[in-house]
């Protein structure tokens, strides 16, 4: 199960746990659930953007909240839905950076079946932690 | 069964956690709820309302409103106060979307003569009031008179045709936080944001037409002192917020918040979301002033809207705005931080209230009111779910106990999450219409996600906010036709 929405920990907010096997796959399903919030069939959106990003923190967790929030900004100053197709994260000691291209389309009502806007990423419960079979993240999106 | 052993009923409407139920917390925290509404209350609430009484600075009590629910930091509903020498500010206490807040408009029509019309009028809404997912707006600015807008809030409107005086004084602070300077608010924020004045967003915003039918008016005096005085009187009630810009301030300034908290202050707190600053750091005045920056804009964006509906109105009926009787009743503020003179300790102090989805409740004779309304106090707007109604309150002298504070909305009971897989959004558009209710929405699940069985019952919230003397009834408002996002 890569990404999973809970009733249980969130009442007007939408929260998530997310797996991957590697942080490179949880950060994708990290975007993807937060898109899906927004749009309910991610498979209508077309890829005829492509934007690369390039950001540095100094632990997952405010990598990952940075990522989120860059998805979500695209999504206001120029309507676009957009998920990654390429994401690499490297760590040099301590120094964590993320590069990723981008990709999906202007928001089109008639062809994208929308859900709620995300406001922003908060900090309530948000984790990045390693687990067992890779990594799983924690995500209560305020919307 | 949510309720902690510890907690103490004080009077009908008044639930207290001592001091001594939480390590760090510096006042007791206090909920405001009948019998029935602490039962339903979930468990977010106890424990958010107490972290929040571990906050620097902070006055009196923690308080949580009737409707209060889990948030994030702050519960929704909550209040604190902080004395502004030796306490922090936190946008956990503010929330995300800055000035989310209420206008209600009146018109002079009756339901009898805008029923014939609704299809015609909900459907011109919809289609000239920008709504959903990532919608930008209808005023076309550049960034740097988008930073006029952010500093200057509804005054901005009104030097561009979209306000008139009347308007500017019927908003919280004349429409405008003094203060604000664009230069505390960061690039990424003003391009999130600049397109967006005008639009309505999702989630729980919303445009809604309602009636005020005689028998639901609580307090006659009151209400034609708020402009209600026609049977049957049709409103516009709209619900909406800073957009993208606040949400992007919000971001930027618990980033800042969390990186110099502790390093620098020594501040060490129980949730991030509570991450704070002094308030008189330059750290805290800087998020003080982006704040006010967004809070302004959210009051453009109402006004802006505003100006719209007005316009859709006058199409519809082929009169002017004014000949319709388009007043405003008032603009409410849900999530602000202010500076307010309050009697602490039988002297006036100034402090800052924290107030995340609660609204600010005057009494009579309180400075800073319209004059029209000195004499019965500010109106307070209620927005219920789509389904149930909502009310127009008025602030009560007793509203001194809670730093003037009231209920902002009835507060969800169940989670969007369950909503979603308990309703359908198009089953749940044709039972509204069956029973006089239209609505529009680009999105049947967000649609199902409102669903009145969602929230808690309105009428007891309200209920309870009189009984504990922080507003008064003064007519509940039916709704009729409604545009979401």
């Amino acid at each position: 199960m890569p990404f999973e929405f809970r009733g249980d920990i969130a009442h007007a907010d939408i929260a998530f746990n997310a797996w991957g096997e590697t942080l490179e796959e949880l950060f994708k399903q990290t975007a993807q659930a937060t898109m899906k919030v927004m749009v309910e069939d991610l498979a209508t959106i077309r890829a005829s953007e492509k934007i690369p990003i390039k950001l540095e923190q100094s632990n997952e967790e405010m990598l990952l909240f940075d990522f989120l929030n860059e998805i979500i900004f695209y999504k206001d100053s120029k309507r676009l839905l957009l998920l990654p197709e390429q994401l690499s994260v490297t760590n040099a000691g301590g120094n964590y950076t993320l590069q990723a291209t981008l990709q999906g389309e202007e928001i089109d009502a008639a062809r994208h079946r929308l859900g709620t806007d995300v406001k922003a990423v908060t900090m309530l419960r948000f984790s990045v932690t390693r687990v067992q079979q890779g990594w799983q993240a924690t995500v209560v999106l305020d919307v | 069964m949510n309720i902690p052993a510890a907690l103490k009923k004080i009077s009908n409407t008044v639930w207290e956690l001592p001091v001594t139920y939480k390590e760090g917390m510096l006042v007791p925290a206090r909920i405001f709820a009948t019998d029935k509404l602490i039962q339903e209350m979930d468990a977010g609430v106890f424990e958010q309302v107490t972290n929040v009484a571990t906050l620097p600075g902070i006055q009196r009590y923690a308080y949580c409103m009737p409707d209060g629910h889990w948030g994030y930091g702050f519960p929704i509903g909550g209040v604190a106060a902080m004395d502004p020498g030796t306490g922090v500010i936190s946008p956990g206490g503010i929330g995300f979307d800055i000035n989310c807040g209420m206008r209600l408009v009146l018109t002079n029509l009756r339901a009898d003569e805008v029923k014939p019309r609704l299809h015609q009028l909900v459907d011109r809404l919809f289609a000239r009031i920008p709504t959903g997912v990532g919608c930008h707006g209808f005023v076309k600015l550049n960034q740097k008179e988008f930073a006029s807008v952010a500093e200057q809030g509804s005054r901005w409107c009104l030097n561009h045709g979209f306000a008139t005086d009347d308007d500017l004084e019927m908003t919280e602070e004349g429409g405008c936080f003094r203060g604000a300077d664009a230069s505390s608010v960061s690039d990424k924020a003003i391009e999130r944001g600049y397109n967006q004045l005008g639009t309505l967003g999702s989630g729980n915003h919303y445009c809604e037409i309602q009636v005020a039918k005689p028998e639901n008016l609580f307090d006659a005096e009151r209400a034609a002192a708020f402009g209600l005085t026609i049977p049957n009187q049709v409103v516009i009630m709209f619900h909406c917020g800073s957009r993208g810009f606040g949400h992007q301030v919000a971001t930027d300034y618990l980033k800042l918040f969390l990186s110099v908290m502790q390093r620098k202050y020594g501040i060490k707190i129980v949730d991030r979301e509570l991450a704070c600053a002094p308030f008189h750091s330059p750290e805290g005045q800087a998020y003080f002033s982006a704040m006010k920056c967004a809070v302004n804009m959210a009051f453009a964006n109402r006004q802006v809207i505003l100006h719209r509906i007005r316009e859709v109105f006058s199409e519809v009926f082929q009169s002017s705005a004014d000949e319709l009787g388009m007043r405003m009743v008032y603009d409410v503020a849900h999530n602000t931080a202010k500076l307010e003179k309050h009697a602490v300790n039988s002297g006036n102090k100034e402090l800052l209230i924290h107030r995340k989805g609660s609204t600010r409740a005057f009494g009579p004779g309180a400075p800073g009111l319209p004059e029209c309304y000195s004499k019965s106090g500010q109106p307070v707007i209620i927005g219920g779910s789509m389904e149930t109604g909502s009310y127009l309150l008025a602030g009560m002298a007793s509203g001194a106990e809670a730093f003037f504070t009231t209920a902002h909305g009835s507060g969800r009971t169940m989670s969007r999450h369950q909503a979603k897989k308990s309703f359908r959004g198009d089953k749940l558009q044709r039972d509204m219409e069956a029973r006089g209710i239209y609505v529009r929405t680009d999105s049947f699940g967000g649609l199902a996600e409102e669903a009145g069985d969602a929230y808690k019952n309105i009428d007891e919230v309200v209920e309870a906010t009189e009984l504990a003397g922080l507003s008064k009834r003064v007519a509940r408002l039916i709704p009729i036709g409604n545009i979401k996002g």
